[in-house]
């Protein structure tokens, strides 16, 4: 079986669906943190999927765009551990359901 | 030294003017220094006035003037300045002597006085605003030294201002030279629209010099109205008819200052004025008459004579010196009238002196008296009082023009000399005659009332006055004879010394017809006046002790006399009644017919007020109210939807974006 992009973005795709469900329903914000990094890995597939069955597919242009991506998204996560610890601090939980402060 | 004091002529002024502020500030119980202040500010002024009087006496026809901007408006300048002359050194010579010593006197007369400061202050700041007024080189600042002359007049007439009747002719005098003012005024504003300046002298472009007169001479009425104008102040200020009613009145105030300003110093400002701007008087005058001057003249008769007569009937020892300063006002402004300027300005020299004297011995018998005016209750005074008796004889006889020791006597006979050379007419001369008789016969009167017969006053206990006030008597009393020799016609020094030539001794001037004229008038005014009041008094065949000879011979001419001619009266039922009218109309449209209006105004805008209030309050504050609640009931509906909770938030992103993409795939 030769690698299709099909087969690429049914696999993006349901590593999306499975991070937004943890992001949906977890309660605890680690594990929403960590839905979040899965939504952004199924995004970095497709961008490699889609430069990889493109017209055009010398290294290494698709590949830098992920790596960018990455390193962001290390950045973002060293932001949401941080506020995630900030947090705690203030509410001594990370349980996200007692965090309705922005309740109008 | 002396040219020092030449070019700085405002010192004099100002010292009496500093001494006042020094003084005002001074509290209510330094009386000592007030005193000394204003003594010492006086006898300052005296002495530069000397220092200024003497370069005069060496040059005939002196004339310094002192010419300096007081502001620019426009192309306009207005200039000011100071004038040092004969007539403004003489007025300055005699203010100052006659200032000074009754200063003098009031540190006696005054001392019981619970505000003796404040009129020390008072004292000082007339004596810097009439020395001011004498050395004027502008009718500007000459208004404003009157002026404030004038508000020193007020302040001194009502100096007992808890007595309703002292305020009552403070007032009186104030309204009285404020409607002569008006008249002043007018016709200082009419001269500069005239000639351009108000400067009297100028270095030839002055109003009083060739160059002014030309330019007025161009039309000789309106010169004439102008002076008339200002003769209105002149007429105001020296209590000339019909304007003389405040002058007897003004005796109100403290006797120094009926001496000082309502004799000798202030009521001749008004002399004195005509004899500085006279070169507007005699403008195109044809025999020295011009129809001015005229006025002038038959006012100074009316004056003279009225007052006169009136004061031959009145019972007040201040009244009487107070009508006859009236009527020796007018004899003045009669001299300057007929062109005998230098006899008026002499005779206003002499009388300063010897109605200061009178004045202050009128006060000497008042304080010995113990505040007693009616000369009915006084008599025989002569041996308690010694020497205000001599002195106030010698007053008596300078003022009733005795001549030959009197100075009194020389500048009578000299008006009388000019009146009869009067080619208008010769009534004048005929009526200033019959004023001579009269002066003479009501000082016999009040002096044979007041210091012969028998005593008749209620008190015993009446006392010579302390040396403080007898001291200023006997120099005044020395000046008022000494005076005389410059008078002669033998030697007609200040003659000669006011129209600017020499003195030649000549004793055969000494013997005229006007010189026996006179003593001959002044003896049988004075032989009559013995004769009717020689038992002035005391009762005599039917007459009651206190009935006057002259009412008891002559009743109803006694009674129009002795009620002033009911001039008073007269002007309380015309010009008291007119403006009391017109106050109480403009009262009424004010309070009744301006006011309805102004309040009608009001309600209409009250009524729209209400209008608008109602359209506020139900219209459009009701709509916003509404506008609110609906906003606040949505939003609290809306608030329901934010829970707080990011995931539910996430969900809705989530399922927006999924139904988008449904959205696109179904439309694809």
């Amino acid at each position: 079986m030769t690698p299709t992009l099909q087969i690429f973005l049914i696999v993006s795709g349901a590593l999306f669906s499975i991070g937004l469900l943890a992001a949906l329903s977890r309660r605890h914000a680690i594990f929403i943190l960590i839905g979040i990094e899965m939504m952004l890995a199924a995004a970095n597939l497709n961008f490699i999927a889609f430069w990889r069955f493109g017209p055009q597919h010398q290294p290494p242009t698709g590949v830098m765009i992920a790596i960018f991506s990455i390193a962001i998204a290390a950045a973002e996560a060293a932001v949401g551990l941080a506020m995630v610890i900030a947090v705690y601090r203030h509410y001594h939980t990370t349980n996200v359901d007692q965090l309705d402060q922005l309740r109008g | 030294m002396s040219s020092w004091i030449v070019t700085n002529l405002w010192l004099i002024p100002a010292l009496p003017f500093a001494a006042s502020l020094v003084i005002l500030s001074l509290s209510n119980v330094r009386r000592k220094s007030a005193a000394a202040l204003a003594v010492i500010g006086q006898l300052l002024a005296l002495a530069f006035s000397i220092l200024a009087f003497l370069p005069t006496l060496q040059t005939h026809g002196f004339r310094v003037v002192q010419n300096f901007n007081w502001f620019t408006f426009g192309e306009q300048t207005l200039r000011l300045g100071f004038i040092l002359d004969p007539l403004a050194a003489a007025m300055l010579m005699m203010i100052a002597l006659v200032g000074l010593c009754i200063f003098v006197f009031s540190v006696g007369y005054m001392a019981e006085d619970r505000n003796f400061v404040r009129f020390f202050a008072y004292l000082s700041f007339f004596s810097g605003a009439m020395l001011g007024l004498v050395i004027a080189n502008s009718l500007v600042l000459l208004f404003i030294f009157w002026e404030l002359v004038g508000l020193a007049s007020y302040l001194l007439i009502g100096f007992w201002i808890e007595r309703p009747s002292a305020a009552a002719a403070a007032k009186k005098a104030f309204v009285t030279t404020r409607i002569g003012d008006m008249g002043f005024f007018l016709g200082m504003l009419w001269l500069y629209n005239r000639s351009g300046t108000l400067l009297f002298y100028d270095g030839g472009n002055g109003c009083l010099e060739s160059a002014g007169l030309a330019m007025l001479g161009a039309s000789p009425a309106v010169a004439g109205f102008i002076a008339l104008l200002i003769f209105c102040g002149a007429a105001g200020k020296s209590g000339q008819f019909p304007l003389h009613v405040w002058l007897p009145d003004a005796m109100e105030g403290p006797t120094p200052v009926s001496a000082l300003i309502h004799a000798a110093t202030m009521v001749a400002a008004g002399v004195f004025l005509v004899a500085r701007v006279y070169p507007l008087f005699s403008l195109g005058a044809i025999n020295g008459v011009t129809p001015s001057l005229t006025v002038v003249v038959w006012i100074g008769v009316t004056t003279a004579l009225m007052a006169a007569l009136i004061a031959v009937a009145q019972a007040d020892i201040k009244r009487i010196l107070a009508y006859s300063t009236v009527s020796q006002l007018g004899l003045m402004m009669v001299s300057l009238g007929v062109g005998g300027v230098a006899a008026g300005i002499m005779h206003l020299l002499a009388h300063g002196f010897f109605k200061a004297l009178l004045f202050l011995g009128s006060g000497s018998v008042i304080h010995g008296c113990h505040g007693e005016h009616d000369i009915r209750k006084m008599g025989g005074l002569r041996r308690p009082m010694p020497v205000t008796f001599v002195t106030y004889a010698i007053g008596m006889m300078a003022l009733s023009g005795v001549p030959f020791f009197f100075s009194g006597g020389w500048t009578k006979e000299e008006i009388l000399h000019a009146t009869a050379h009067w080619p208008r007419s010769h009534a004048t001369y005929y009526l200033m005659l019959a004023g001579v008789v009269l002066t003479a016969l009501y000082m016999t009167r009040q002096i044979i009332y007041v210091f012969f017969g028998n005593s008749r006053s209620a008190s015993e206990r009446v006392h010579e006055s302390p040396r403080v006030m007898t001291t200023p008597l006997i120099v005044l009393a020395i000046c008022a004879i000494f005076f005389s020799v410059l008078l002669t016609p033998a030697w007609p020094w200040l003659h000669t010394y006011l129209t600017g030539e020499s003195a030649q001794f000549e004793l055969v001037r000494l013997i005229q017809p006007m010189f026996f004229v006179s003593l001959v008038l002044v003896g049988a005014g004075i032989g009559f006046g013995i004769w009717m009041y020689r038992n002035a008094g005391a009762p005599e065949r039917n007459r009651p002790a206190e009935i006057d000879p002259l009412e008891y011979a002559q009743p109803a001419l006694f009674r129009f006399l002795a009620n002033k001619m009911w001039i008073d009266e007269l002007y309380n039922r015309t010009v008291v009644a007119f403006s009391w009218m017109a106050a109480h109309l403009s009262d009424w449209m004010d309070r009744y017919f301006w006011d309805g209006l102004v309040r009608g105004f009001g309600a209409i805008g009250q009524l729209f007020a209400i209008f608008t209030t109602s359209v506020d309050e139900r219209g459009i504050n009701a709509g916003v109210d509404e506008t609110t609640a609906g906003a606040r009931s949505l939003g609290r509906v809306m608030s329901t939807a934010h829970s707080g909770q990011i995931q539910t938030y996430l969900g809705v992103v989530a399922i927006g974006m999924l139904a988008l993409l449904l959205l696109y795939a179904w439309l694809a």
